[in-house]
C-alpha cells in the first residue's frame, strides 16, 4: 500500500504517501475495536436475552434495538469521572490505556485476509501471544490503584487465573506452528488454502481437540464467563474494575471486546483457515489482476470476519449459559485438565505429523506447503532474478566496451537496464522512509 | 510558503525518529524508577522502561528478540514482581527511603557500568551516524559492481554460488531487516553460525549447553531461596515462640 501511495508524490516525497498508508492501517485497526465494541455490546445483550428468555434491548432506536449501544455510549460520556480517596492517582488513571494499549497492539500482527495485515512479522503469532498477556498487567495496576480491597482481590484473582492459563495456550498455540513450520500468520493462514477439508481442524483428530482447549483457554485468558471470577458481583461487586466509572471503565471493555475477537481470529486463522472459505472459489484468480485480487481479498476479509464473530457468539453464549466456576475449580481445570490434554494431543499430533498418517486433509501435500512457506522469501527471490539479468547484460557491456564496437543488443539492454535501476532505487527509497 | 518545514520534514529519516522517540522513552521511565519513592511507581516504570527496550529491538529488526523481551521481562517477570509487591508491601513498606551510602555505592556501581557501556557504544562505527538504511544501500551497491566487475574479468553471464549468497542476505537486510533472523538464533544455539560461513572449526560447539548450565543454575538458586525462605520460619515454630 505505502507503494502505492508514494508514486502520487514526487520524487523525495513518497514518505507522505508512506505516512498515508500508516494512518490508513492505523484508523482502520482502530475501528476494528471501536466498531467490533458497538457491535458485541449491542449482540451480547441481545444473545443474552433470548437465551435467558427475555426479549433484550427494543426500545432504544426502532427495530431491534440498535441504538442501544450508542445510548449506552452516551450515559457513560455523562457520568461523573470519579477516584477514590485513597487510590494512587497515576496508576489509577493510566491502567485503562495500558489495557486497551496492549489489546490494539496485539491487532497490528494480526492478518485479516491474505497480505492485509499491519505489520508482518514472521514471527507474528508470537508476538500476539507476548503482546495478549501484557494486557493482565493493566488489570493489576487498576486493581492495586484503586486504593480498596475488593479491586485488589479482584486483580490478584484475575492475575492469577492469565498467567496459569498462558501456559496450556501457549501449548495449544505450538500444534498448528509445528504443522505449519512458521510463526507467521500469514503462511498459517495461507497454507489451508483449497478445502474446507485442509484447515488445521482436520489435520488430525489430536488437532479437532486442541481447539476446543484452546478456545477455553481463550475464554479464561479474557477474562469471560465462566471464568469470569475476577469481576464476580455477587463476591467482589465487580471486581478490579469497582472503582471505575464512566469512559474509563468503558476503555476496560473495549479493551475485553477487542480481546475477544483477537482471540477469535487467532482460533480462525490456526484451526479454521483464517480467510479461506471453505470452497476455494478464488483459486483461479490469475495473478497481477489488480480487481480480481482485490475482490478476493474482500471475500477473505468476510470469511475472516464472520469466523472471528461466530468465535465471539459463542463466548457470549457460553457466558450466559454456564454458572459461574469458584476458584479452586478455575485451577483445577486448568491445571488438571486442560495442560494434560493439550500435552497430549500435542505429542499425538506431533507422530501423527511425523509418520505422516493421512486424515481428511490430504489434498495439500507437504511439497505445497513447504512452497507456500517459502513465500517469506519469494519477492528477494524475484529481485535476485532482475538483478542477475542486469548485471549480466553489464558484463557484458563492459566486455564489449572493451573489445570495443558496442552493438544494438547491448544498446536494447542498457534501456532495461536502467529501468530496473528506477525500479529498484524506488523500492530502497521506499525502505528508507520506514 | 509552507515549504520550508515540509522540506525539513521530507529530509527525516522515520526509522531514525523512532528509534529517539523509543530511545527517550525507556531512558526516561528508567530514571524515573530511580527516582521514584512508591515501591509499586516503581515496579510500573520498570515495566514501561523495558517495554520501551523491547520498541527498540523491534526497530533494528529482532522481532524474535523483542517479542521475547515483551514475553519473558515484561509479561513474566514483572508481573511476578508486582505481585511480589503488591503482596508484601504494606503501609510501612510502601515508599523507601535511600540511605546515603546506598546512594553512593549505586553511583559508584551504575556510574562505572554507564563509562564502560557509553565506551562501547561510541566505539561501534555506525553507530555514531543515523544513516543506516543509506549505508546498507551503499554496501548493496558496492557488492553489486563488485560481482559485475567479476563478471566482465571471467566474461561469464550468471552469478557463481557464492557471489548469490552474499548478495540475499544483504537484499533481505534491506528489504526486511534480516528475516531469517530467528533461525539464525536457534542454528547459533546448537553450533552452526549461518552468519559467519567462515567460522566452520570443529570445536565450536555453540550456546546451547552454557545456555542450559545457566538455566539450571538460576533453578538451583531458586531451589535454595525457597528453601532458606521456608527454614527461616520454621525455626520460632519449633522453638515454641507462637504459632503466627
Amino acid at each position: 500500500m505505502a507503494d502505492y501511495f508514494s508514486t502520487w508524490f514526487p520524487e523525495g516525497w513518497d514518505w507522505l504517501g508512506w505516512l498515508i498508508a500508516a494512518l490508513i492501517q492505523a484508523v482502520l485497526l482502530l475501528h476494528v475495536i471501536a466498531v467490533g465494541a458497538v457491535f458485541f455490546i449491542w449482540l451480547e445483550r441481545k444473545v443474552a436475552g433470548r437465551i435467558q428468555d427475555r426479549l433484550g434491548p427494543t426500545r432504544t432506536g426502532g427495530k431491534f434495538g440498535w441504538l442501544q449501544t450508542l445510548a449506552d455510549g452516551i450515559k457513560l460520556l455523562s457520568k461523573e469521572d470519579l477516584m477514590p480517596k485513597d487510590a494512587d492517582p497515576l496508576l489509577f488513571k493510566l491502567a485503562p490505556y495500558i489495557s486497551l494499549t496492549s489489546s490494539f497492539a496485539a491487532f497490528m500482527a494480526l492478518p485479516f485476509a491474505s497480505d492485509w495485515v499491519g505489520v508482518r512479522l514472521n514471527i507474528g503469532l508470537f508476538f500476539i501471544v507476548a503482546v495478549l498477556g501484557l494486557e493482565v498487567f493493566g488489570v493489576i495496576l487498576a486493581g492495586y490503584g484503586s486504593g480498596s480491597k475488593w479491586s485488589l482481590f479482584g486483580g490478584m484473582r484475575q492475575a492469577a487465573q492469565v498467567v496459569s492459563y498462558e501456559v496450556p495456550l501457549g501449548i495449544c498455540v505450538v500444534v498448528p506452528v509445528m504443522i505449519a513450520g512458521t510463526m507467521d500468520l500469514v503462511t498459517i493462514g495461507d497454507q489451508q488454502s483449497g478445502l474446507f477439508s485442509n484447515w488445521l481442524f482436520f489435520h488430525d483428530p489430536f488437532c479437532m481437540i486442541l481447539f476446543w482447549v484452546y478456545f477455553t483457554c481463550g475464554i479464561a485468558s479474557v477474562n469471560r464467563a465462566p471464568f469470569d471470577l475476577a469481576e464476580a458481583e455477587s463476591e467482589l461487586v465487580a471486581g478490579f474494575l469497582t472503582e471505575y466509572s464512566g469512559i474509563r471503565w468503558s476503555l476496560f471493555f473495549m479493551a475485553e471486546y477487542g480481546s475477544m475477537f483477537l482471540v477469535s481470529g487467532l482460533a480462525a486463522i490456526l484451526f479454521f483457515g483464517g480467510w479461506n472459505g471453505p470452497i476455494p472459489i478464488f483459486f483461479w484468480v490469475p495473478e497481477d489482476n489488480f480487481t480480481l485480487e482485490t475482490l478476493a481479498n474482500l471475500v477473505g476479509l468476510a470469511n475472516f470476519i464472520l469466523k472471528a464473530v461466530i468465535g465471539v457468539l459463542v463466548m457470549m453464549w457460553v457466558r450466559w449459559t454456564l454458572p459461574r466456576l469458584r476458584i479452586d475449580q478455575v485451577i483445577t481445570m486448568c491445571l488438571k485438565y486442560c495442560v494434560p490434554i493439550a500435552a497430549f494431543c500435542f505429542l499425538g499430533s506431533l507422530m501423527w505429523t511425523a509418520l505422516h498418517i493421512p486424515f481428511l486433509n490430504d489434498l495439500a501435500p507437504m511439497q505445497a506447503r513447504a512452497d507456500i512457506r517459502e513465500g517469506w522469501v519469494q519477492d528477494i527471490d524475484d529481485e535476485m532474478q532482475r538483478l542477475e539479468k542486469r548485471f549480466a547484460l553489464q558484463a557484458y557491456e563492459l566486455n564489449s566496451a572493451v573489445e570495443g564496437g558496442p552493438q544494438q543488443e547491448a544498446q536494447t539492454s542498457l534501456e532495461n537496464d536502467s529501468a530496473d535501476r528506477v525500479a529498484l532505487s524506488s523500492t530502497h527509497e521506499t525502505e528508507e522512509s520506514r | 510558503m509552507m515549504n520550508l518545514p515540509l522540506l525539513l520534514a521530507a529530509e527525516i529519516n522515520w526509522h531514525t525518529v523512532f528509534f529517539y522517540l523509543v530511545a527517550f522513552a525507556a531512558c526516561g521511565f528508567a530514571l524515573a524508577m530511580v527516582v521514584s519513592n512508591n515501591v509499586v511507581r516503581m515496579a510500573f516504570f520498570l515495566v514501561i522502561s523495558l517495554a520501551a527496550t523491547s520498541g527498540l529491538i523491534f526497530l533494528t529488526g529482532a522481532h524474535f528478540v523483542g517479542a521475547m523481551q515483551l514475553m519473558i521481562y515484561v509479561g513474566g517477570t514483572v508481573v511476578l514482581l508486582i505481585f511480589g509487591v503488591m503482596l508484601t508491601a504494606q503501609q510501612a513498606f510502601i515508599s523507601m527511603k535511600t540511605k546515603a551510602g546506598d546512594w553512593i555505592l549505586a553511583l559508584i556501581v551504575g556510574g562505572s557500568l554507564l563509562a564502560l557501556l557509553t565506551q562501547i557504544a561510541f566505539s561501534v562505527p555506525s553507530w555514531r551516524t543515523s544513516d543506516y538504511q543509506a549505508r546498507l544501500r551503499a554496501e548493496v551497491t558496492a557488492a553489486e559492481e563488485e560481482i559485475i566487475a567479476a563478471m566482465a574479468a571471467d566474461n561469464r553471464t550468471e552469478m557463481t554460488p557464492a557471489e548469490e549468497a552474499k548478495l540475499r542476505p544483504l537484499l533481505a537486510k534491506v528489504k526486511y531487516g534480516q528475516p531469517e533472523l530467528t533461525s539464525q538464533v536457534g542454528l547459533g544455539l546448537v553450533g552452526v553460525r549461518a552468519d559467519k560461513p567462515e567460522l566452520d572449526s570443529p570445536g565450536y560447539v555453540g550456546y546451547l549447553l552454557p545456555f542450559e548450565i545457566v538455566s539450571v543454575h538460576l533453578l538451583v538458586v531458586l531451589v535454595g531461596a525457597a528453601y532458606l525462605a521456608r527454614s527461616k520460619r520454621s525455626v520460632p515454630s519449633a522453638a515454641g515462640e507462637g504459632g503466627n
